[in-house]
Parts: structure tokens; C-alpha cells; sequence
């Protein structure tokens, strides 16, 4: 049984999805960066350059599918560490583009290391929690595993990209499938609630509702559970967050940060200023109904009123050449994706390919809820790309990498004894 | 369970999103126009509007190119207002107002922001023009006027209104409309269809290329050319004997019902409505509430027929068979009914042809009583007598091709029932009317129209302005015969009585030599209101004729307003127009001179002087 042949064991219908994906993805970056004038083809043009990356991604998938599954685990310390030293490396070399320094420029090309990272960390959390003795119930594990997901996090919000140090974020909800202490998840989503709250409605009429919930909670806890000091410690770090966020908002937060949050809850925006991307991205996707106006006739698209449409905005011409039968379609793909990767991770033979697999789940549906969302003001706006679609030759590689070694680890499954 | 939380998470995400997505795609269509108003950009090209001829291929009304600056307030971007302003001969403040009106109607839509510009003024702006984005030039073709006269006819185009803008898809603000006249009646052919282009443009405003590669584009249509049935010369004349005189003058063409011309006097020179200073002449037209030069008499005005009226009496009280030719009435100057009596200018025995040329009031009282006591209740001799009124197209609009006019007045038997109580009146309660004197109230073109039915002995054609349509067909309503109540035999009794008013009777002073005339003088009584209190006026000196006897070619009828007895002003113009229609020559210039001289301002200044004052002298 040993050395089976890979192709024969890979799972072909991730990659059909994958294949369907990059290929609709091609069509939107084709028609929203295809000029007014038609002319031949143009590998120069942006189009063109994205459909040399999807090229190159064919080696890369055979280069990944024929490294022995055993280096990714083995190696996942090196791969982090390189990964880290990019990160450090960006402070003294990298390229400042609007602001992020997460770019390096060597000649004509550009690389996003935090991209590859992504992969790197998540072999590395998968190898540290495949370890037997590694118990997430043990706050020294919980220190560790936090660490190697947090020092991305931090190097990263220092470029500053708090797009990127989000999905390092959605990782938790991987420590959560290995048994990490439900109350972070729950700590964790009630701050989110407070936050979002806070910024909505009065600090004062937060602050009763909480003690009206505990004031419930304390009348339904059986006796033995109604510690009177629990109780007072919820309500004084619940009330001070609440409080502080007003005081982060307005003295944290940065002017651009607090436009996209105002942007959401329609408050004074300027349509023509701060509310420019999102009302243009509503309206592309709002004005192609149930079918859309068809490839290459989106008006938005053409007119390029959508800033950036071909890379973080990408979702805008699905919207409004496809409509909402092509949006539902693409949107199914990707669930499809990631419940097919679900399945197979939940059926791993190793800790390490279904942490890994998990770790691959929360970082593509990170990027694919968080980039739509933010289109159709569900979100506040924050720079991530969608997977497989957006233009960059960066992503579509780093989310290939990532997607394709969880494949390998899978289709190495019948080895593993 | 841990398990379930992130398929859980997607699934929920998924759901959120879709829900959002058909809210915003399906359920919300207002990013539809948004992306229109986006992306699309429409260009109007407007059609020249059609030329006006008269009956004889004349032209009358052509155009001017004109130059209208139009706003899209939204699209305003660096302006530099003040060299603007200096450009345009506008102040600040100006600029403020318009533009604040045009923010009102749209911040996206062009709206009209400085109009009518002649070409001087827009090739300074033009060149320009590139510099002040959100300022477009629309050319427009505006009226271009050959004649002087005939602005009653012509009517005016105008800006469209929020009122029309609203309720006919096919006007923008900044359009043209025509009003009034034939520029209303005939708006749809002369404007023709305004061409549009769609054009796709990107977020810099920038036309990128035809939007959908021009499916929507249609071709601008050009307006139709129509030719009146006006004779501008005669047109012409008509206004000329008006001056200083209020009244209105129509002829028709009996055998076709074709309107030979329409005289409202005063009336204005139609250039006033045209250019910069038309909303200043407007204004200045509208306000005149004393002369009412927008009044268009012929049509509106509704005055007592006077004796005029008596043909229709003498015609009803053969058809009824009431009288014959011979039926004579004798006269003691005047008519005696109950206690009261009707006085006549004389005595003696009158036949039906004696009491036509002499305008005998006994005679014609004594041939509508028997009319109405032909029937048991006179309620039902009033319904017979009216429904012959109605015949001849009085009491009612007549479907003619300018504005609707007024309808006059026939009354019925309700009117009377409501007046006297029911069955508290009888035939000579309502005597007045025989001599056109009662409750009748005409225009000069129903008036006109009984003459040319008269002249061709029982029928009509509903009269009409259009003669042609470039590439269609006039309205079949101007070509079909309308049949009056009264038969073809006899009219001659009647029509012989109206050729003797000439020969022997009331206008034995007005003949023309060479043409056989036959006609009826009137003189109405008439009223008004100052200060509440009823007071009587001059009377109005009427005229309807036709001629020539035997192959008439004119029917005529004129008011002049307060002119007292109808030979005296009005006779002699109806003549008049008459000869220079059919000879195209004047003979009788003294006549002429007398009629063009002859002013009845001191007349109208009576009225508003607040002095007493005397009348008919």
C-alpha cells in the first residue's frame, strides 16, 4: 500500500471547485480591467498578468503534491521562522504602498509575505497541537499556541495591516475545535457585541442591559454557581469596556479606521468622500438584480467607478454582471469549498492534516465572509482579498500553497498507519 | 459539539450574506438608477420644428437656432464663479438663484440655466465651455416669425413647466412646448421626436462609448410642415381695419369649413414671445386686464347675436311651418306682450323678406311665438326650438383645431325652469331671444359658422385652421358634412330677405360693385359691472355676411365691441374684407380710410374713466 500514486488519491472535487473558482475569478478581473478601446490580448495588462500568475500556479501545485507529506510537519518550524524573519525583514526593506509597509519589491515584482505566513502558522499551530502531550486545557499550552499565532499578529499590525491580522484571529476558532476552554470564544464574541454596541447606542443603556443579563443569569444559576464575585468581576470589565471603546474611538482609532466604521452606521458620510468605495460598490452589486447585466456589460465595471475593483473588490463585477443568481452561484462554490475541506478535515488520520485543515477552513472563509461582507455593508471595511479571485499573483499563490498541502497531507491519508 | 461551531459560522455568514444580497439586487431597486445615473449619460437632439404656411404657400413662422445653457448642479466642479459670471452678464446673486431653482428640480438632471442665448452671446461661452464642468450648451430651434399679425392663430412655444414635466414623459426641463393656437393644437407634429443618444460614461465623467452599442438610440424626427388655411393678406387686412377697435372678425370658407381668418383685436406682433425679453413681454401682455391682448375674441368671446339671430328665427319658424313666405306680421312700432312691449325702428305690415332687410323686431317676435306655441307646454317648444339652435353647432365647443374656445349659450328648458320656476313661464316671457337679445350668447365663429350653413343652404364643416399636413392626412372630423335640423328648401326665402338687407335694407350703403352680398346687421344691447352696479354700454355693432349669392366663397361675421349700429363699423369691414378677398383690390378707399382711422378708444376709456358717462352717441 505503500507510495500509492498521489493523483489518484487527491480529492478531485476540492480542486474542481478550486479550478471553477480561479477561473471565474479570471473572467471578473478580465472584465473589469479590459479597456474602453478593445485590442488584442494583452499579457501586459492586468488581465494578462493574472492569467500568467493562474499559469504558474500549475507547477506550484506539482512542486507542493510531490514534496514527501512528512517535510511540511517536520519543517513547519523553519517555515515559520523564515516566515517571521520576512515579516521583521519588511521594517528594512519592504515597499510603502498606501501607508502598509507589507510589500517587497524586487524589480518589476512584488511579494505580500504576510500572505505565506498564513500557511507557515498554521503548520506550525498544527504540528504544536498534534504533540500528545499538548493539552489546550493548560494555560501554558493556551501561552504557546496564543504565541504563535499572536507574534504574526503583532508584527503584522505594526505594517500596520489589520485586514491580515484578522484572519490570524479567525485561528482561535481552530483552538477551539482542540478543546481550548469555551469562555475565550465567548469572552471573545461578547466584547465583539459590546463593541459594536457601544458605537450604536448610548454607553448607559449598554451597561443596564448587562446588569438585567446578569441579574437573570444569577435567578437561573443553581445555587451552588452564584458566585456573588464572578458576578461583580463580569460587570466591572464589561462596563469598562464599554466605556473605554468611546474613549479608543475617539482617541485610537485612526480617522480612515473610524470612517469605515461611521460608513457602516450611515453616520454624516460623504458619499463623494469617506463613503465613496462602499456606496459604488452597493451600487454595482445592487444594480444587477436577479441576472445581471451580463459579462462585460456592467456600467459600473466599465466606467471603473469601483476603486481597486479587480483586486479587493472583485465581488462588485460578480455582483453586477452575474446578479444574485451569479453571486449565489460563486457564494455556493465557496461553501461548497469549505465544507467539502471540513469533511475531509474532520476525517484526517493525523492531528496535524485536521488541525491543518481546520487551520485552512478559518483563514479562506475569514477572507471569503469578511471581503463580501464589507461590499454589502454587513462590515466595516477592511482590505482582504477573495481567495482564488482577487487580482495578485501573491494571494492566488499563498492560498494555492496553503489549499494544496492540506490536499497532499490528505491524499498521503492512506499512509499513514 | 465543538464540531459544529465553524460549519455553523459558515452557514450563518452565508445566510446573512445572501439575505443581504437579494435585499440589495432584488428586493431595492434604487441602486438601478443610481448605476444609470452613474454610468449613462443621455444626449437630446432636438428636431427644427415645422414651418407654417399660409393657404396660398406663404411662409409664415420658420425658425432661429437659439443657444440654451443648461446645469447639472452635481456635476459643478472648480468653478470659478466670478469670470463665469463676468462672462454671462450675470450677477452673483443671479447665479445663486438659478442655480439654487436648478438644485431644486435635480442635482443630477441638466436644467435650463441661462436660455435662448443668440449666437454672439454663445460663442464667447463656447469656447469656453470646457472649463465649467456641469455646464452643457443645448441647441434649440426657436420660432422665427415672417409676419407681424396672426399671434392669436399661431399661439407661442414656451418653456414646459414642473406641471407638464410631470405628466408627460417626453418633456425634460428646459423643453419647448407650444401654446395656445396652432403651436398647441398641432404640438405633437410640429416638434416632430427629439433624437437620444445614451452614452456610457466612467467615474470621471468621461463618454467612454455608446451604452449597449446604441440599442436605445433613437433618431431625431423632424417636425411636420403644415399649411393653414389662412389667408395671411387677408389676415393682414382684417388686423388693420381692427386698430383701435376691440372685437373679433372670422371667415370661413363655407364649402370646405376652412377658417380664411381669425382676427382678434388688439392683438400683438408674435415676435414680442420670442428671445431674451419674452418673459418681460409676456408678463407685460398677461397684465393688460383692460385691452386683453391674449383674449382671443374671435373664439372666446361670447356675445348677444342681435339681429344676426333673426336668420335663425325665420329659418326655425319655416322648418316648424309656423310661417310661410308670405305670413305677414303688422307692426305699430314696436311689440306688445302682456304689459310690456318691444320696441321697432317701424310700423307697418311685414312679409318674411320685408322683415329680413328691414330687421323688423315685431315680425320675427311674432314668428318665434308662434314657434314656441306651436306645442302644448312651451318647455317643449324651447326643446324643439334649441335642438335646431344646436344644429347649426351653438351651445357648444365645436370641435374646431385651436384651443377649445367657449361654447356660447342656448338655453334649454332647465335654464328657464330654474329662472321662472317650472311652468312658470311661457313663450312670451322669453321673447328676447327671437331678436337674439335673451339668454343667447354666441362667439364670432359660431356666429360665422351659422352664416357659411346658411350660405350652403343646410350644412357645414366643422371649421378648422389646418389645410395641410407634410406627410398626413388632416383630422377626418374637418371633412365630414354636418347636416343642420333645417331643409335645403327653405333657405332661398331667407337668403333672398339677407341679399335685400343690401339692396334695399339696413346695408343698402355697403354694396360692393360686381358682388352679390348677402348679410345681417346687428346691434346688441350689452352690460357690465362697475363698482357692482350694472350699466349699460355702447352697443356692440355686429356684421355677418357671405358672398358671393349664388357660389359663395366667404362667410363672415364681425364684432366690434361697442361699435353701436352694426352698418356703421362693423358692416363696412365685413364688406370690406369681402371685395379684397374676392377682388383682391379695394375700390371704396375712402371707406377704407374711414374704417382704418376710425378709433374706439374713447369709448373703452368711458368705462374706466370713473366718470358718468353716456353711451350710444
Amino acid at each position: 500500500m505503500k507510495n500509492q500514486n498521489v493523483t489518484s488519491n487527491l480529492d478531485w472535487i476540492s480542486i474542481l471547485i478550486y479550478g471553477a473558482l480561479v477561473i471565474l475569478g479570471w473572467m471578473n478581473i478580465y472584465s473589469s480591467s479590459l479597456p474602453i478601446e478593445t485590442v488584442n490580448f494583452d499579457i501586459s495588462a492586468i488581465y494578462g498578468r493574472q492569467l500568467l500568475f493562474i499559469a504558474l500556479t500549475i507547477p506550484l501545485i506539482i512542486v507542493i503534491l510531490s514534496i514527501d507529506a512528512k517535510v511540511y510537519e517536520k519543517f513547519a518550524i523553519v517555515f515559520y521562522i523564515v516566515g517571521i524573519l520576512l515579516l521583521i525583514g519588511l521594517f528594512v526593506f519592504g515597499k510603502t504602498v498606501k501607508g502598509q509597509t507589507n510589500w517587497y519589491g524586487v524589480g518589476n515584482f512584488s511579494f505580500q509575505p504576510s500572505e505565506f505566513v498564513k500557511t507557515a502558522t498554521s503548520l506550525l499551530l498544527a504540528k504544536y497541537l498534534s504533540d500528545a502531550l499538548v493539552i489546550l486545557k493548560n494555560t501554558k499550552h493556551q501561552l504557546i499556541a496564543f504565541a504563535i499565532i499572536g507574534i504574526p499578529i503583532l508584527l503584522i499590525l505594526l505594517q500596520p495591516d489589520a485586514g491580515s491580522a484578522m484572519i490570524f484571529i479567525s485561528l482561535v476558532l481552530v483552538l477551539n475545535r482542540e478543546d481550548l476552554p469555551d469562555w475565550y470564544l465567548w469572552t471573545g464574541f461578547f466584547a465583539l457585541l459590546l463593541f459594536f454596541g457601544s458605537l450604536l447606542i448610548e454607553p448607559e443603556y449598554i451597561i443596564i442591559t448587562i446588569v438585567v443579563l446578569i441579574i437573570i443569569h444569577f435567578l437561573r444559576a443553581k445555587r451552588i454557581n452564584r458566585n456573588p464575585l464572578a458576578y461583580l468581576m463580569v460587570f466591572i470589565v464589561s462596563t469598562a469596556f464599554v466605556l473605554s471603546v468611546d474613549f479608543v474611538y475617539d482617541n485610537v482609532l485612526e480617522p480612515h479606521q473610524k470612517d469605515r466604521i461611521n460608513v457602516l452606521f450611515d453616520d454624516g458620510v460623504d458619499m463623494k468622500k469617506e463613503g465613496y468605495n462602499l456606496n459604488q460598490s452597493m451600487i454595482a452589486i445592487g444594480s444587477g438584480g436577479w441576472i445581471g447585466k451580463g459579462f462585460l456589460e456592467g456600467t459600473q465595471t466599465k466606467g471603473g467607478f469601483v476603486p481597486e475593483q479587480h483586486t479587493d473588490y472583485i465581488f462588485t463585477t460578480v455582483g453586477e454582471e452575474w446578479g444574485f443568481v451569479g453571486s449565489t452561484v460563486v457564494i455556493l462554490l465557496f461553501v461548497a469549498l469549505l465544507m467539502r475541506l471540513l469533511y475531509l478535515a474532520e476525517h484526517q488520520k493525523t492531528k496535524f492534516s485536521r488541525v491543518y485543515g481546520y487551520c485552512v477552513v478559518s483563514i479562506l472563509f475569514t477572507h471569503f465572509f469578511v471581503n463580501i461582507a464589507m461590499l454589502i455593508k454587513l462590515f466595516p471595511t477592511i482590505g482582504v482579498p477573495l481567495p482564488f479571485f482577487s487580482y495578485g499573483g501573491s494571494s492566488l499563490w499563498a492560498f494555492t500553497i496553503l489549499l494544496f498541502i492540506f490536499l497532499k497531507l490528505d491524499a498521503n491519508k492512506v499512509n499513514e498507519w | 459539539m465543538r464540531k459544529l461551531l465553524l460549519p455553523s459560522l459558515i452557514v450563518a455568514a452565508t445566510l446573512l450574506i445572501l439575505v443581504k444580497l437579494f435585499y440589495l439586487q432584488v428586493v431595492d431597486d434604487s441602486y438601478k438608477l443610481k448605476s444609470e445615473n452613474n454610468a449613462i449619460k443621455i444626449v437630446y437632439e432636438y428636431p427644427e420644428r415645422g414651418y407654417i404656411y399660409d393657404r396660398n404657400g406663404k411662409l409664415l413662422v420658420a425658425n432661429q437656432p437659439s443657444y440654451d445653457l443648461m446645469v447639472i448642479p452635481r456635476e459643478i466642479k472648480n468653478l470659478d464663479t466670478l469670470e463665469f459670471c463676468k462672462l454671462l452678464d450675470i450677477t452673483k446673486q443671479d447665479f445663486d438663484r438659478i442655480l439654487k431653482k436648478a438644485i431644486n428640480h435635480s442635482p443630477r438632471l441638466p436644467s435650463p440655466f441661462l436660455t435662448q442665448l443668440n449666437r454672439k452671446d454663445f460663442a464667447a461661452f463656447q469656447e469656453k465651455i470646457g472649463k465649467f464642468k456641469g455646464f452643457e450648451i443645448q441647441k434649440r430651434s426657436l420660432r422665427d416669425y415672417q409676419v407681424a399679425v396672426g399671434a392669436n392663430i399661431f399661439g407661442y412655444i414656451t418653456q414646459v413647466n414642473q406641471a407638464i414635466i410631470d405628466n408627460n414623459p417626453y418633456y425634460r426641463s428646459g423643453d419647448l412646448i407650444g401654446k395656445q393656437g396652432v403651436e398647441q393644437e398641432y404640438e405633437e407634429l410640429l416638434r416632430g421626436q427629439k433624437g437620444v443618444k445614451y452614452y456610457q460614461r466612467d467615474k470621471f465623467n468621461r463618454i467612454i462609448g455608446p451604452y449597449k452599442n446604441g440599442i436605445y438610440d433613437t433618431i431625431a424626427k423632424q417636425g411636420e410642415d403644415i399649411t393653414l388655411s389662412i389667408d395671411i393678406e387677408l389676415q393682414k387686412y382684417g388686423e388693420a381695419l381692427m386698430a383701435n377697435k376691440r372685437g373679433g372678425i372670422v371667415a370661413i370658407e363655407p364649402k370646405t369649413g376652412e377658417i380664411l381668418a381669425l382676427i382678434s383685436a388688439p392683438s400683438y406682433d408674435p415676435a414680442l414671445l420670442v428671445g431674451r425679453q419674452r418673459s418681460r413681454n409676456y408678463t407685460k401682455l398677461y397684465n393688460d386686464s383692460i385691452a386683453m391682448p391674449l383674449f382671443d375674441r374671435g373664439l372666446l368671446a361670447e356675445y348677444p347675436p342681435g339681429s344676426p339671430f333673426k336668420i335663425l328665427t325665420a329659418l326655425i319658424g319655416l322648418q316648424e311651418e309656423v310661417i310661410d313666405e308670405q305670413t305677414t306680421f303688422f307692426c305699430r312700432r314696436g311689440f306688445s306682450y302682456g304689459n310690456r312691449f318691444m320696441r321697432c325702428h317701424d310700423s307697418g305690415g311685414f312679409s318674411l323678406n320685408a322683415g329680413m332687410y328691414s330687421s323688423c323686431n315685431t315680425y320675427f317676435a311674432n314668428v318665434y311665438k308662434k314657434t314656441i306655441e306651436k306645442y302644448p307646454k312651451p318647455s317643449q317648444g324651447v326643446d324643439a326650438w334649441s335642438s335646431h339652435l344646436k344644429s347649426f353647432g351653438l351651445g357648444d365647443y365645436m370641435g374646431y383645431d385651436l384651443p377649445p374656445g367657449k361654447r356660447g349659450k342656448v338655453p334649454t328648458t332647465k335654464l328657464y325652469d330654474k329662472y321662472y320656476s317650472a311652468g312658470g313661464w311661457r313663450s312670451t316671457t322669453i321673447i328676447s331671444n327671437a331678436i337674439g337679445q335673451g339668454e343667447i350668447l354666441t362667439t364670432p365663429i359660431q356666429l360665422c359658422n351659422v352664416m357659411a350653413a346658411v350660405a350652403n343652404q343646410g350644412y357645414y364643416y366643422t371649421p378648422h385652421v389646418i389645410k395641410k399636413i407634410q406627410h398626413y392626412d388632416i383630422d377626418a372630423k374637418f371633412t365630414t358634412k354636418h347636416q343642420t335640423t333645417i331643409d335645403q328648401q327653405y333657405f332661398p326665402p331667407v337668403i333672398n330677405g339677407l341679399f335685400d338687407v343690401y339692396n334695399k335694407g339696413t346695408a343698402s350703403r355697403l354694396q360692393v360693385e360686381g358682388i352679390e352680398i348677402c348679410g345681417k346687421t346687428g346691434t346688441a344691447e350689452n352690460f357690465t359691472k362697475i363698482d357692482g352696479k350694472r350699466v349699460q354700454l355702447t352697443d356692440h355693432s355686429i356684421f355677418v355676411a357671405f358672398a358671393p349669392k349664388d357660389d359663395p366663397k366667404i362667410a363672415i361675421a364681425v364684432f366690434v365691441e361697442n361699435g353701436y349700429w352694426g352698418a356703421r363699423i362693423a358692416g363696412p369691414i365685413s364688406s370690406l374684407m369681402i371685395e379684397k378677398y374676392l377682388k383682391g383690390t379695394i375700390t371704396r378707399t375712402d371707406l377704407e380710410k374711414r374704417m382704418f382711422e376710425s378709433s374706439l378708444e374713447k369709448e373703452y376709456a368711458k368705462v374706466i374713466s370713473g366718470e358718468p358717462f353716456s353711451i350710444n352717441k
